[in-house]
């Protein structure tokens, strides 16, 4: 029986996105105290922890919106918290896709407007743009509701666009925050199927935030934020059962 | 049935903190687990014949006193590990396994062993089983979808249950060490 609430190690074989031994405080608040956490391409992890944990925090950093106060994050071999803000939002248009809870749409613009967002300022053409963009709508059971305004969406719907935006540039990686968390269950489960069969079809990594069991049921493996600090649950189990 | 697979690893958990006669068994098994519903004599010692038969405990002699049976209980080295076996391996998961975990985090703290540990070991093997079911929904028949959100509500219950006592283990042990 060896240490089993040990924090998780890197792993040793690199993942597409690393954070190694990571530090975040705000102010004098500490969030994250020496988080690591590995992600292979193509994996489905999520994030769980109780409220005040740090898990949001860890996502932010893992995508370059905050850069860590120590330690590093990795990105496809390469230093991503040492780059220019510049750059990591680069990255950010061109490689990563964002989901959030609520708050993430442009309300007075359209279904389709706000889908071929992402594209027009990766300068694709606005033809081809809204031609990819309209491609997405009956992927999403969105059938008719290009030309909506998602103001006027529920949020099951409104929830459908943020993920056919996150996903219509073919991020690499899918960053997902509590994407269910305003949805009821079975509006929530919708979503749930379509991020996850959508990401397994489109070969994108994700990293999903959650404090939901159900919702992390759909990932492939789950780690625990506790204390600003990485837990792998598996890992642990392992070592108790020895 | 819950309870009849959980009572001889109780009573093993109560031997290996201190070696004791089945009445004093009994009451201590009723104080920390009986919630509102005592363990008959019967079974206790009936319990405590089938461990002695099975090498977990020895019973020593007779002793004068007060109670229908003075024999003093000690865990041997075979029940210790049965029991450490039991405590560290995360149960099947399954709804309704309440009793169960609640007597596997009481003894872990009475015994000085990782209960919070125990707990993370809990909750990833609910997850797996969710995940299972998760599957099963994705691609099942709606009869099946409907059994898996059975057993999905069920197990986000047991999960709740643990999140909360993993908050509550610092004041829980405190408690536990104090009785």
């Amino acid at each position: 029986m060896t240490s089993p609430n040990s924090p998780q190690a890197p792993r040793t074989r690199s993942g597409l996105i690393e954070a190694r031994d990571i530090y975040f405080s705000f102010g004098h608040t500490p969030a994250l105290a020496g988080a690591s956490l590995s992600v292979a391409s193509g994996e489905i992890v999520a994030v769980m922890g109780p409220s005040g944990s740090g898990k949001s925090t860890l996502l932010h950093c893992l995508a370059g919106i905050f850069a860590p106060d120590r330690g590093e994050v990795w990105y496809e071999g390469e230093r991503l918290d040492t780059r220019s803000d510049t750059r990591r939002t680069e990255l950010r248009r061109t490689d990563f896709g964002f989901v959030f809870q609520f708050g993430q749409l442009v309300p007075e613009l359209t279904v389709a407007d706000n889908i071929a967002l992402p594209l027009l300022l990766n300068k694709v053409g606005r033809k081809d743009a809204y031609a990819r963009a309209d491609t997405w709508l009956p992927r999403m059971g969105l059938d008719g509701l290009g030309s909506r305004r998602t103001g006027e969406l529920s949020g099951g719907q409104a929830q459908r666009v943020a993920l056919a935006r996150a996903l219509v540039a073919r991020p690499r990686l899918l960053f997902a925050d509590e994407p269910t968390g305003s949805l009821d269950t079975l509006t929530g489960e919708m979503v749930m199927d379509l991020l996850v069969g959508m990401a397994r079809e489109e070969g994108s990594t994700v990293v999903l935030v959650t404090h939901d069991a159900r919702v992390a049921a759909y990932a492939e493996r789950e780690v625990m934020v506790r204390d600003g600090k990485v837990f792998n649950p598996a890992q642990t189990q392992v070592e108790v059962a020895q | 049935m819950l309870r009849c697979v959980t009572v001889p690893y109780t009573l093993l958990g109560l031997l290996e903190r201190e070696p004791s006669h089945g009445y004093d068994l009994k009451r201590d098994y009723d104080a920390f687990f009986g919630r509102g519903k005592a363990l008959p004599f019967g079974q206790v010692y009936a319990t405590l014949s089938r461990l002695a038969r099975d090498g977990k405990v020895t019973d020593g002699d007779l002793e004068p006193g007060a109670g229908p049976d003075r024999k003093r209980y000690v865990i041997t080295e075979s029940g210790s590990r049965e029991l450490d076996a039991w405590l560290s391996q995360p149960s099947e998961p399954e709804p309704h396994l309440q009793t169960v975990l609640f007597a596997k985090v009481v003894l872990a703290l009475m015994l000085d062993r990782p209960a919070g540990a125990y707990l993370d070991a809990q909750r990833s093997a609910h997850l797996r089983r969710m995940r299972e079911l998760t599957e099963v929904k994705r691609t099942g028949a709606l009869m099946d979808v409907m059994l898996a959100d059975y057993g999905l509500f069920h197990l986000e219950a047991d999960l709740h249950w643990i999140d909360t006592t993993a908050a509550r283990l610092s004041a829980l042990a405190e408690m536990v060490r104090a009785s």
